[in-house]
């Protein structure tokens, strides 16, 4: 079922705001992975802004569903969500990467208020997930623990083993997500290290894969309904995205896996995302 | 930082067990009282122990099969979720497979993690390198967080498990085959984390040791005392991280003669760690370090290499000789004016 019109709409609008914050971290914090930050803006979105059972007032709630930014380098379209959503004010992103700010490259859990896990060596979220996970159940908590993982990522082989332990341990109340992106540093996934047949693997190693467009909110929203309503399987939603999604120059454009933005640059990539907007 | 005087309970007879059986046992009874406890495990559910407690708790335990950075990271998980998990593997997994998920997912982000290395040392001689780990006190040392821990047999791996479970921080706990001789007669003291014990008090040198080494060389002060003469004080160095300062400098202060004994490679083991506090005194002291001499071992059973690497007391005897042997020198080219 689609979404209403409106919803769709509200979330919409977050991402377009959330884009335009993207690209002004880029400046602030002398440069970004913003091209993997662009490819998870509508699953934040509607992670932040519909999904996520969270409270801003009480980041510790221990009810609370958790989050885990497995691929951390994308601390710079994460943190400014968790801004968005309240746990801290927008200005203080402009301390990103500088002396003494909570907010790096990769995020600190004990530093930046709201996140749940610190992470950016890749292929450790899903295991701390599975742990959420069992502890949840062994506390008899009905949160569920959702980590999102790059594509380029999933080369880590100890991803695969805890998406061995999740399906074994029966894990309905992980939910993975993987941003299908096809870019990684050096070039694309199928090049560098081919990961096809990917759903395939996943569904190998015991998880129902869910394939969406993960810039269309009805097809998140569709996937995300399910993978909460899961029992004893866990659910992987393979969320196919564009590297850099939103601003013209950087779509498909490996050169900006990680770059740095002097204000022209910026300018140009702002007016890329409201043009999309408009348009 | 609690004391732990006795066990309280008497389930068991610490003579005729293994340093693994009692803190499988230890844990189990831990875990009556403490609904927070979980296990974990990487398919060494027997060979760590921890099946004792996974018997009587099979709901608070998980065997994630042969996936140790799965396991490490699962229990930081567990941890997140408010849990106190204790996961068992071999030190060499621990340590090395394993070390990143050890340091960022539990280090790091400061998780109360329980880590039970077994089969440290070359205490798994006959197994190969591939199974002996004499890197786990560098490796651990050098990740902030880490409290490191080598009992010197059972009853203290006992005293060790009990006083960690309500620390808030990550514990590495390093323990052997099993197969040791018990160094303790009794568990009536008071074991303090980061506190080491005086096992014997000495005038002439002191040892500074831990793990195995520390019975041996009781050992070898007993036969130096018979034999020579030989006033020798022994200092069970149970807590590696944060090492006991005052201790080291109190051995300083009555001996001037200090021995570290380790069974770990002589580089960035307690050795090390002791060196450190002496160089930073400021005061003179004749100092020897004794353990693995940055090589990896030869195959052998364990009794055999640790008389082959002089880690037992007939060797340990020989290295305080040695020591006794040297003078002082003065230095011609040292002018303080």
């Amino acid at each position: 079922m689609a979404l209403p019109a409106e919803e769709r709409q509200r979330l919409q609008d977050i991402a377009c705001e959330l884009r335009l914050t993207m690209v002004d971290v880029m400046a602030w914090s002398g440069g970004a992975h913003i091209g993997g930050s662009l490819s998870i803006v509508e699953v934040l979105s509607i992670l932040y802004f519909k999904y996520l059972n969270i409270d801003p007032k009480r980041p510790d709630w221990e009810d609370r569903d958790r989050f885990i930014l497995s691929k951390g380098h994308a601390a710079a379209g994460y943190i400014p969500v968790l801004a968005k959503r309240g746990y801290f004010l927008e200005e203080t992103l402009k301390t990103f990467n500088h002396f003494g700010s909570p907010f790096a490259m990769h995020p600190d859990c004990n530093k930046v208020v709201g996140c749940d896990a610190s992470a950016g060596s890749l292929g450790h979220g899903l295991s701390m997930a599975v742990g959420l996970g069992l502890g949840a159940r062994k506390l008899k908590k009905a949160y569920k623990t959702i980590c999102l993982m790059g594509d380029g990522e999933c080369c880590e082989g100890s991803v695969w083993e805890a998406a061995m332990s999740a399906s074994h341990f029966k894990l309905g109340n992980v939910i993975g997500i993987v941003d299908r992106n096809r870019l990684m540093i050096d070039g694309m996934t199928e090049d560098v290290m081919a990961l096809e047949p990917f759903a395939d693997k996943w569904r190998a190693f015991g998880w129902e894969v869910i394939e969406v467009n993960g810039h269309e909110f009805d097809e998140l929203d569709a996937a995300l309904e399910k993978a909460w309503a899961a029992t004893d399987v866990p659910v992987l939603i393979l969320a196919h995205t564009v590297k850099g999604k939103g601003v013209d120059f950087m779509e498909n454009n490996v050169l900006y896996h990680y770059a740095s933005g002097d204000s022209a640059l910026c300018d140009r990539a702002k007016a890329s995302i409201l043009s999309r907007e408009e348009g | 930082m609690s004391v732990v005087t006795g066990t309280n309970w008497n389930a068991y007879d610490a003579s005729t067990m293994t340093a693994r059986e009692i803190y499988g046992r230890t844990l189990a009874a831990l875990a009556e009282q403490d609904d927070r406890i979980v296990g974990i495990t990487a398919d060494l559910e027997k060979t760590t122990a921890i099946k004792y407690f996974a018997d009587m708790f099979p709901d608070r335990f998980y065997n994630v099969g042969i996936a140790e950075q799965n396991m490490f990271g699962i229990a930081a998980g567990l941890a997140k979720a408010g849990l106190i998990p204790f996961a068992s593997t071999m030190a060499v997994f621990a340590s090395l497979r394993a070390a990143e998920q050890v340091r960022t997912d539990i280090a790091y982000q400061n998780l109360p993690v329980k880590i039970i290395a077994t089969h440290a040392g070359i205490s798994f001689g006959h197994a190969g390198t591939t199974h002996h780990c004499t890197e786990d006190f560098a490796v651990m040392r050098a990740i902030p967080n880490m409290t490191v821990i080598c009992p010197a047999d059972g009853i203290e791996t006992s005293k060790a498990v009990q006083a960690c479970v309500n620390t808030p921080d990550p514990v590495y706990i390093r323990i052997g085959r099993g197969f040791e001789p018990p160094c303790y007669e009794s568990d009536d003291y008071e074991y303090e984390i980061g506190r080491a014990i005086t096992m014997r008090e000495g005038t002439d040198l002191t040892i500074i040791c831990c793990g195995i080494a520390v019975l041996q060389a009781i050992n070898a002060a007993k036969t130096l005392e018979e034999s020579d003469g030989l006033s020798v004080g022994v200092v069970n160095m149970h807590t590696i991280k944060p090492i006991d300062r005052e201790a080291v400098l109190r051995a300083v202060n009555d001996t001037r003669r200090i021995l570290t004994i380790e069974e770990h490679n002589v580089l960035g083991g307690l050795g090390d760690a002791v060196a450190s506090v002496i160089a930073e005194s400021g005061k003179g002291c004749m100092f020897k370090k004794h353990g693995l001499e940055d090589i990896f071992v030869t195959i052998g059973y364990a009794e055999d290499l640790y008389a082959h690497y002089q880690l037992d007391a007939n060797g340990i005897v020989d290295k305080v000789r040695e020591m006794m042997g040297m003078e002082y020198e003065e230095d011609e080219n040292w002018d303080d004016d």
